[in-house]
């Protein structure tokens, strides 16, 4: 399958890509404001709007709405905007549709760092973050070496399985001396959840994020120029190797703190970009912001449904994602392959 | 004479109003961590509740209640919607984020004591009287616990290895030191055969049968998704123990084994009792 191909064959004929984006972004604006005024603690919409005009809101309800639901929105709209757009940095990069940021170990190594954290210091969110981000970057750093032996793309990949395979094998050895606290922690760590959030942690995650999302969005000629094929990428005056190093860090350092920060949080990645392409073809100067925008509204949502759906508890977002982008996904492979006939 | 009445209508609405003005600011409470529910209505403060966790299990009106889910990962929001004015939290509650959170919501969040050790349990039943103003029901509660524990210890019984056994994941795992398990053999006269041991690990046949476990108890849920009390006599890793030999095999509800609360003396009158009628080989 040829994604130069996609463009033309699959891009939908009527919709500009320009009001496309215009269109992905309202969504998310809507999205952001539903998220807020929506949740296990009932704050009543008129009581919101008043206040946001100007009147009175009790000091409980303005704690919940500013300091517990805002962050926690937001750091869905950068998770999931993150998430998005690495899994379409990784499908080009790799030219394979299956690409995302687990691919290349990065996942298991973030996964085996926390699980370190949790075991070893018994937890505490910076600890664990940090492990996790440091596992992260060691991983897909380990992936790229031995990839880079193979003098093409599937050499990258197959060091990734290996390095998953390694990772989630040094997982099972330090579970198995964890005791039933820290399974219980491990297990839901790997479900994923935004509950973490709060304005601490994101005065130095939303610069991060943001920076990092703004230079892979001026990458988009460098991604198209990939996706025609390493060789071809040379002939156009891209230096591949050199630039297979930059985006593996590049996402490395995007995704393993959010990784760090949420936890395991699966399918964003791989179908969101798949999504994006469907409907707008497979130029990167929009399939990237647009894969940012919509992963931001899927995290945005699914965690609005994590949170009210089993009130007063909480589902974990990952399992939203999972149990929601799953389904869709194979409603949408099924859709294609008819199209296709 | 209907002036009096008018009166007496007015007064009666005023008293009606005052009482549901107590009732809208009586405390409303949240618990999290099964033995303290299980304190919390031992204390008969049960009406005061409006919400707890998932653990809370026992007694069997504890899980009609709002459930805000796992208690270490508890959703900030969750356990606000339900309007506590405070929070009765095992220690073991968290993220430490969400318990700091709680409080900026203006709940008073009081946190108690819940290691497996009676030292703990007594300080955790005061703690919690003390915070739901029951402090004199507190001590009787404490007074028959005492009771009830000597009256259990008092039947004798021959201090066996044994060894705690529950089904998780598909794989036996057995009771080490630190867990409620282990002190509630120690209290039941026994000697855990995995002291060695903390927490809860997979066991393994050939540390089983250098270890020769007398005794064996296991949870009513194991044996249940074993399908049978045959089938753990049959599994590889216990088939040759004494404890099978002999067929000194206890079986005790989940919560007794392996929870450590107010129930403690029953789990030790339940083992002792069972042990003691056995045939001694």
């Amino acid at each position: 399958m040829h994604p130069s191909n996609n463009h033309i064959f699959i891009k939908s004929p009527g919709l500009a890509t320009p009001s496309g984006l215009l269109l992905l972004s309202s969504v998310l604006l809507v999205a952001i404001v539903w998220a807020l005024m929506s949740g296990a603690f009932q704050i009543r919409p008129m009581d919101m709007v008043g206040w946001v005009l100007g009147s009175q809101l009790d000091e409980v309800s303005r704690n919940v709405l500013l300091n517990i639901r805002a962050p926690r929105v937001l750091l869905g709209v950068i998770t999931g905007a993150v998430l998005g757009m690495a899994g379409a940095v990784m499908q080009a990069l790799f030219r394979n549709p299956l690409a995302e940021p687990g691919l290349v170990g990065l996942s298991a190594g973030a996964s085996l760092g926390a699980v370190l954290a949790i075991v070893l210091t018994g937890g505490g969110l910076l600890l664990i973050g940090g492990f996790a981000f440091l596992g992260g970057l060691a991983a897909t750093f380990l992936a790229y070496f031995l990839g880079k032996r193979s003098s093409h793309q599937s050499g990258l990949l197959l060091a990734g399985i290996a390095i998953n395979s390694i990772g989630f094998g040094a997982m099972g050895v330090i579970i198995i001396h964890a005791n039933d606290a820290q399974l219980r922690d491990l297990t839901f760590w790997n479900m994923g959840s935004l509950a973490s959030a709060d304005w601490a942690m994101l005065a130095w995650l939303t610069p991060w994020s943001f920076a990092l999302i703004a230079f892979l969005l001026t990458q988009w000629r460098v991604l198209n120029a990939l996706l025609l094929g390493e060789r071809e990428a040379y002939h156009l005056g891209f230096h591949p190797v050199r630039l297979r190093w930059r985006f593996i860090t590049l996402v490395a350092l995007a995704v393993g703190p959010i990784v760090a920060v949420t936890g395991g949080i699966g399918f964003v990645g791989l179908v969101i970009p798949h999504l994006v392409r469907l409907w707008l073809g497979a130029d990167h100067r929009w399939v990237l912001p647009a894969s940012g925008i919509a992963g931001a509204i899927a995290l945005t949502l699914a965690d609005w449904l994590g949170r009210i759906v089993i009130a007063p508890s909480e589902l974990p977002i990952g399992l939203v994602t999972c149990l929601l982008g799953g389904p869709f996904f194979i409603w949408l492979l099924l859709k294609g392959s008819r199209a296709h006939e | 004479m209907k002036k009096s009445g008018i009166f007496a209508i007015v007064l009666l609405i005023k008293l009606m109003l005052g009482f549901s003005g107590a009732i809208a600011q009586s405390p409303r409470v949240v618990s999290l961590g099964g033995s303290v529910t299980e304190i919390v209505y031992a204390l008969g403060a049960e009406q005061q509740l409006v919400g707890a966790d998932q653990s809370s299990l026992y007694p069997l009106a504890a899980q009609q209640l709002p459930s805000v889910g796992y208690y270490r990962r508890l959703p900030v929001e969750g356990v606000a919607s339900l309007k506590p004015t405070m929070v009765i939290a095992s220690e073991h509650a968290g993220p430490p984020q969400v318990i700091e959170q709680l409080r900026t919501l203006q709940i008073n969040v009081v946190r108690v004591s819940d290691l497996p050790t009676l030292d703990s349990l007594q300080q955790r039943v005061r703690d919690i009287a003390r915070a739901l103003d029951q402090v004199s029901q507190g001590e009787v509660v404490l007074r028959d616990f005492d009771q009830a524990l000597k009256r259990a210890k008092s039947v004798e019984v021959i201090p066996f290895k044994a060894i705690t056994v529950v089904m998780r994941g598909g794989k036996l795992l057995g009771a080490g030191r630190d867990t409620a398990a282990g002190v509630v053999l120690h209290e039941a006269g026994l000697i855990n055969a995995l002291s060695a041991q903390e927490s809860y690990r997979p066991l393994s046949a050939e540390a089983i049968s250098a270890l020769a476990p007398e005794v064996i108890i296991v949870t009513r849920g194991t044996v249940e998704s074993l399908g049978s009390l045959q089938a753990l006599k049959d599994s590889p890793i216990l088939k040759y123990t004494p404890a099978v030999a002999n067929n000194r095999i206890l079986v005790l509800d989940d919560l007794l084994a392996q929870g450590f609360g107010l129930r403690l003396p029953q789990a030790v009158h339940d083992i002792r009792w069972e042990l003691s009628r056995a045939p001694i080989q």
